[in-house]
């Protein structure tokens, strides 16, 4: 019975890395063979995308998942960082005991709510007090800043308490304040565990595609300002898919070839980070 | 000769457990004063107390008096990073910041607002050869801290503490993470440093206590049952329960 036990939960363990490399499989089996055929240089580098007419240039887009994932950082990682600070360094126990499961709620919150919010609350606000459509690179940039903030502070809290007490003895005894403490020994100690917080934060942030639809309205161009139109990667697929076909279906898997590679980089960077810690 | 530290009827809490009763005795300037006494008998607690550093365990509390150069560190609005400049702390395990030997150094004086260059290598320079690292490690200053070994930690520790220029060394169990040989050469350091500091250590080991200190307290439960000059605690002890202690009875 022992061993039946232990045979099954081998099997059912060893399926889901198998459904990953399915996945991994399917996405590289439909976008490869277009992007030999149309060269990764054409698509990559290409600025039109018109499906219709045979043009697949995804640039824009590569420039727009950038942009927006560039601002969700600006706006989440100072805030994120200093939340985390706050609560490990300054509060009492138990307002960290009440406030750490409510920011980690955050991340439970679908993606579509925070997409819905976005477009009754924050892009109303930017038309009118910013001018441009609202719908708006500075928008998603907004909303993706607050979804990757559970990301974020979780892990820099992690990080954070990991941080020997006897680091703070040390500095404290020495005179130190406490913001003293933080900025001068804490935060240079988990200097990499912060690093790889934000990676993942970035994956995040790159891989989201519904709340990012709903908000930046999806314009195939350059963005010449932050409260111009963008489209991202995994917009381009989430909007077309549904009615594309031949070329136009395949053109999509590239995309979502590039987006698998970039979010592999990442994820690879932050666990090069970790073990560095460890280390 | 005038007390450095006086404490004056001093309990603590921690609490509803109270961990030291009404104790009281003068530390001379100058001289290392030993604390000695059983796991638990609070003589760690009276040392966390000459720099406030009790302050950050949750739930203490403390009547009495210590008073440095006469004046009360427990006075309500006392500046604690000024007393903390003045009474610095070396722990029982070294903990050198995870940041380059140079940076361990500077870095009090940088807390406490030195910012010019040359003062800080100057500063560098002297910590260092206060305890006679400056030698093996002046090629070496941007090493990390964290790459030396015990007893070079332990030094770095106890330099970077001179950096700030205290006036008292307060050492919890400073050798007691290190090897005998080890022990031994930091023992000679501390013999060295009470010429420029008064030290104030606690210590498990009684050969220890014999051998460097001047002045020895023993402590049982949280009451301070003894104190005197060392050579009169370990030859002529006053109380029977001092006595069983140092000839290894109990404890």
């Amino acid at each position: 019975m022992e061993k039946l036990i232990e045979k099954g939960l081998l099997v059912i363990a060893y399926s889901s890395i198998a459904i990953l490399f399915i996945i991994t499989f399917f996405i590289f089996k439909e976008g490869l063979p277009f992007i030999f055929r149309e060269g990764l240089g054409t698509i990559l580098g290409g600025v039109e995308w018109r499906p219709t007419k045979g043009e697949f240039g995804i640039l824009p887009m590569v420039v727009g998942s950038l942009l927006v994932t560039g601002g969700a950082l600006v706006i989440g990682v100072p805030l994120g960082l200093s939340c985390a600070v706050f609560l490990v360094e300054f509060s009492k126990p138990k307002v960290r005991r009440i406030l750490k499961p409510a920011i980690e709620l955050l991340a439970g919150i679908p993606s579509v709510v925070y997409g819905f919010l976005g477009v009754i609350l924050l892009v109303p606000l930017i038309r009118v007090h910013l001018g441009g459509p609202g719908l708006s690179l500075l928008a998603g940039s907004i909303i993706l800043g607050i979804m990757i903030l559970p990301t974020i502070i979780s892990i820099s809290i992690d990080v954070l308490e990991a941080v020997p007490q006897s680091y703070r003895e040390g500095s404290i005894a020495l005179g130190a304040t406490t913001t003293q403490t933080v900025s001068m020994v804490v935060l240079k100690a988990a200097r990499s565990g912060i690093v790889t917080a934000v990676i993942l934060g970035m994956g995040r942030a790159i891989g989201e595609t519904m709340a990012v639809i709903m908000v930046t309205g999806n314009a195939v161009a350059f963005p010449g300002s932050i409260l111009d139109s963008i489209r991202t990667l995994t917009s381009n697929i989430g909007i077309e898919l549904a009615y594309a076909s031949g070329d136009h279906q395949e053109a999509l898997f590239a995309t979502g070839v590039v987006l698998f590679v970039m979010i592999m980089v990442l994820n690879l960077v932050a666990s090069m980070t970790r073990k560095k810690r460890i280390r | 000769m005038p007390a450095k530290i006086e404490v004056k009827n001093l309990s603590v809490f921690y609490g509803d457990f109270q961990a030291l009763h009404e104790v009281g005795l003068r530390i001379k300037e100058h001289r290392i004063t030993a604390f000695i006494g059983p796991s638990g008998c609070g003589k760690t607690t009276l040392l966390k107390t000459l720099d406030r550093m009790n302050d950050l365990v949750d739930g203490t509390r403390v009547e009495g008096q210590v008073l440095l150069d006469g004046e009360d560190i427990y006075q309500p609005g006392y500046k604690l990073i000024k007393l903390r400049k003045r009474v610095g702390m070396v722990f029982q395990r070294p903990n050198p910041f995870p940041l380059s030997i140079h940076d361990n150094i500077t870095y009090g004086p940088r807390v406490h607002g030195v910012r010019d260059k040359g003062t800080l290598e100057g500063v560098v320079e002297r910590s260092l050869q206060a305890v006679h690292l400056w030698d093996e490690l002046k090629d070496d200053l941007k090493r990390s801290a964290l790459t030396l070994t015990s007893e070079q930690q332990q030094r770095l520790c106890i330099a970077r503490l001179a950096a700030v220029e205290p006036e008292v060394l307060l050492m919890d169990e400073p050798c007691s993470a290190l090897d005998p040989i080890s022990t031994l050469r930091v023992e000679e350091l501390m013999l060295e440093l009470k010429k420029n500091y008064t030290i104030v250590v606690v210590t498990h080991n009684m050969q220890q206590a014999a051998r460097i200190s001047d002045e020895s307290g023993f402590f049982y439960l949280g009451r301070l049952i003894e104190f005197n000059r060392t050579k009169t605690i370990f030859t002529k002890p006053a109380n029977k329960m001092t006595e069983d202690y140092i000839t290894g009875r109990f404890g």
